[in-house]
């Protein structure tokens, strides 16, 4: 018989796929149900930030992280706010360090929350997403109430907090607190000991230690491989290191231990929560630099110098001495960078965006060759992968 | 000579027609409520409300959904195979109906009553799979392909432990009259003797019906909606009244294979009251909550894992319960005598 040439199966995963996370299209060779090669495309969500930052005075810039990873937008905000001050030499209060870690572990329960749960719809348990909406929707009215939007909250700003947290509010987040561990229980009544996710998750998607270095991992995708690496240990920024708190590790680097090092960075931030609601003492909450933060809506009213220096701030901004930084922050999906370069006028001269799902992405062609196409699914899910911080 | 002809044919054909009637609309209507009870019940597990807005707690709804596919418009991909195309949908839908024709719903209840009425179910639902396999590859597009290969693998594969829960059932019957077997349950049923058999037969027809946690043709995750991908309006809607259809006849057939059909609990008063047909539907109803219960708790199986548990746990079980039961009948002179 002729010999016969066999050609693999291309399947077309995305962009307009449920299980894509947003906009990836990944190009794939499939040999029967077994995954060839996995062609990451990107870029449909390409929206230029880090050129239109250069444009941009320091406090404009500030939005503009709310919209990279999406799901816990004020981690991202924390890393710009960390680099300007870092360039300014300016200290922020007390109560603005706390408040910024509160809202950090919030935005990391947001976080995990939407990813665990969406993770188990990707494995085709669609219960715990729904139980678990019903949480963030309690997290998205703290930050409403904080900042006053659910989602692109513009909270953090170099130099603080933009306002204190209404009255009450401390209450509320630690009655919410003090409930949240019976979700989390309820969550992992359903999923953790039952068969057929394990089956779906254990050795599925595995990356050593030195693996998971190599490829740059970094947050629970590291920590899951074994490696206790923290920036909240390694280097505290803010009020991090008077918290109490331990790094979960992984041993096998699946997905399974994904899962399990999420679900215990969940039960750590409230540890932190509870302990920002004690230590927190009332004070200032932005930098008293008047030419920094700018003036209270108040003295606006009565003060000619305040006016004028709203006028300013908010029109021209502040100038940052030249310089650059390298600032990064444990966001929840990984190592979240800002390399900010200033040359000493009112805009960035340059804001290079290290976001964590870009280099984990990369890693889907190796993590996933030799599995089924339905692993494909449960690898990506446990990335936490969001499109906004890729794309840029 | 005229007489004979109205007598003989117009007559009985007309009562037969109006008795297919009288069988498909309370049909076509529980699939309709079983779609508002599935959103229902879910929900409920979910913590969401599900559908409310339609009419008073949603009871329009099923109404709505299928005004809203008979309006919509067919639309036939330029790659597809027209006629085969077309037909899918209409061989899953037919089948799912059809086989109702042998189901005893109560004592008499029953269209057919012929005497190989198991074999005829088992042939039908066999057949089923025809369908899925001619639209994946109508489609002409890459997720309905692989999605039907999926399934064509995956309900052979369970077909085949199912027959052998059959056999088993059989065994301990002596016919294949599904009248027959409901009777031979009168005192005992089967699910109690058998019952690693019925919780097979039931994991079976998840399987068999494409439901979670077997949903692996249509897997959304992976192949977006699988064999169905790219039908619309009504070819799609007669796909969904199929799969729903089945899932009632799955739970039907499990009724009077292991649940003792129309009989009530126990044969004492107030029990014995309350007509069969009511134990009937109340019965397969049990059994269709399980399938709604199961969708909102279980992730999905990956392809190779329901391939094992099919080949490499249930069908040498299966095989393994067989003899047992033939062994046990015949060592303790319990072989029924075949019915005449």
């Amino acid at each position: 018989m002729a010999e016969q040439l066999i050609q693999n199966y291309t399947l077309n995963f995305g962009p307009q796929h449920p299980a894509a996370h947003g906009v990836l299209r990944m190009v794939m060779e499939l040999d029967g149900e077994i995954v060839e090669r996995i062609d990451s495309h990107i870029g449909l969500l390409h929206r230029g930030t880090e050129k239109l930052i250069e444009y941009k005075t320091y406090t404009q810039a500030v939005p503009y992280f709310d919209r990279l990873d999406y799901v816990a937008p004020m981690n991202q905000e924390h890393a710009f706010a960390l680099a300007v001050e870092k360039l300014l030499g300016i200290e922020v209060p007390e109560r603005g360090q706390y408040l910024r870690v509160l809202f950090s572990e919030i935005g990391r329960v947001l976080n995990h929350l939407l990813n665990l749960t969406a993770f188990a719809l990707d494995v085709g348990a669609m219960t715990p997403l729904l139980w678990g909406f019903e949480e963030r929707e309690k997290l998205m009215e703290f930050y409403e109430g904080a900042s006053g939007a659910r989602l692109h909250a513009a909270y953090f700003r170099p130099g603080g907090v933009h306002q204190d947290i209404p009255a009450g509010m401390a209450e509320n987040i630690r009655a919410w607190a003090n409930n949240f561990p019976n979700f989390i229980r309820d969550m992992e009544a359903l999923l953790n000991d039952n068969r057929i996710f394990k089956q779906r998750c254990v050795d599925i998607g595995i990356a050593s230690r030195e693996e998971a270095m190599d490829w740059g991992f970094s947050g629970p995708m590291l920590r899951a491989s074994g490696v206790a690496w923290d920036l909240r240990k390694a280097q505290p920024y803010d009020v991090y290191d008077r918290m109490d708190f331990d790094i979960p590790v992984g041993k096998n680097g699946d997905c399974y231990d994904r899962y399990l090092v999420r679900v215990e960075e969940m039960r750590q931030s409230l540890r932190i929560i509870h302990q920002c609601l004690d230590q927190m003492k009332p004070g200032p909450v932005m930098t008293t630099d008047g030419k920094i933060a700018p003036p209270r809506r108040g003295a606006m009213k009565t003060s000619m110098e305040a006016l004028i220096h709203h006028f300013k701030l908010y029109t021209e901004g502040y100038h940052v001495p030249a310089g650059e930084t390298y600032t990064a922050v444990e966001a929840p999906k990984g190592e979240f960078g800002v390399y900010l370069v200033s040359d000493g006028t009112n805009k960035p001269y340059r804001c290079k965006i290290r976001a964590p799902g870009f280099a984990h992405l990369q890693a889907m062609d190796y993590l996933c060759k030799g599995h089924m196409l339905a692993d494909s699914v449960a690898v990506l899910g446990a990335m936490d992968i969001v499109f906004g911080e890729i794309d840029r | 000579m005229e007489m004979g002809f109205w007598s003989g044919y117009v007559w009985p054909g007309l009562i037969i027609v109006l008795q297919i009637v009288a069988i498909i609309l309370p049909m076509m209507g529980a699939v309709a409520y079983l779609t508002l009870a599935e959103r229902k019940v879910i929900a409920a597990m979910q913590m969401r409300k599900g559908p409310n807005v339609v009419g008073p707690f949603g009871l329009l709804q099923p109404l709505a959904d299928g005004l809203k596919l008979l309006t919509k418009e067919t639309i036939i991909p330029t790659g597809a195979n027209r006629f085969l195309f077309i037909i899918a949908p209409m061989v899953t839908f037919i089948l799912a109906l059809v086989a109702w024709a042998v189901i005893p719903f109560d004592e008499g209840w029953v269209l057919a009553d012929i005497n190989v009425g198991v074999l005829y179910l088992f042939a039908i639902s066999s057949l089923g799979v025809y369908g899925i396999i001619v639209a994946g590859w109508a489609s002409n597009s890459r997720y309905p392909f692989l999605g039907a290969l999926r399934s064509a693998a995956q309900m052979v594969s369970y077909e085949v432990s199912i027959g052998f829960v059959i056999i088993t059932v059989l065994l301990c019957v002596g016919s294949l009259n599904l009248s027959a077997i409901v009777e031979a349950q009168r005192g005992l049923w089967f699910c109690i003797p058998l019952l690693p058999m019925f919780v097979i037969y039931y994991i079976s027809a998840l399987a068999e019906t494409n439901r979670a946690p077997f949903d692996l043709p249509e897997a959304e995750a992976e192949l977006v909606s699988g064999y169905n991908v790219e039908y619309s309006a009504m070819t799609f809607g007669l796909f969904f009244l199929g799969e729903y259809a089945n899932m009632i006849l799955m739970s039907a057939m499990g009724t009077i294979l292991f649940l003792g059909g129309w009989l009530p609990i126990v044969d004492v008063a107030p029990f014995n009251w309350i007509p069969g047909i009511f134990w009937f539907l109340g019965k397969t109803f049990a059994l269709l909550f399980g399938f709604l219960w199961v969708r909102a708790t279980f992730p999905r199986y990956r392809y190779d894992q329901l391939m094992r548990l099919g080949w490499k746990v249930f069908l040498p079980f299966t095989l393994f319960w067989v003899i047992l039961t033939a062994g046990v009948l015949v060592a303790f002179d319990w072989v029924p005598a075949p019915a005449m």
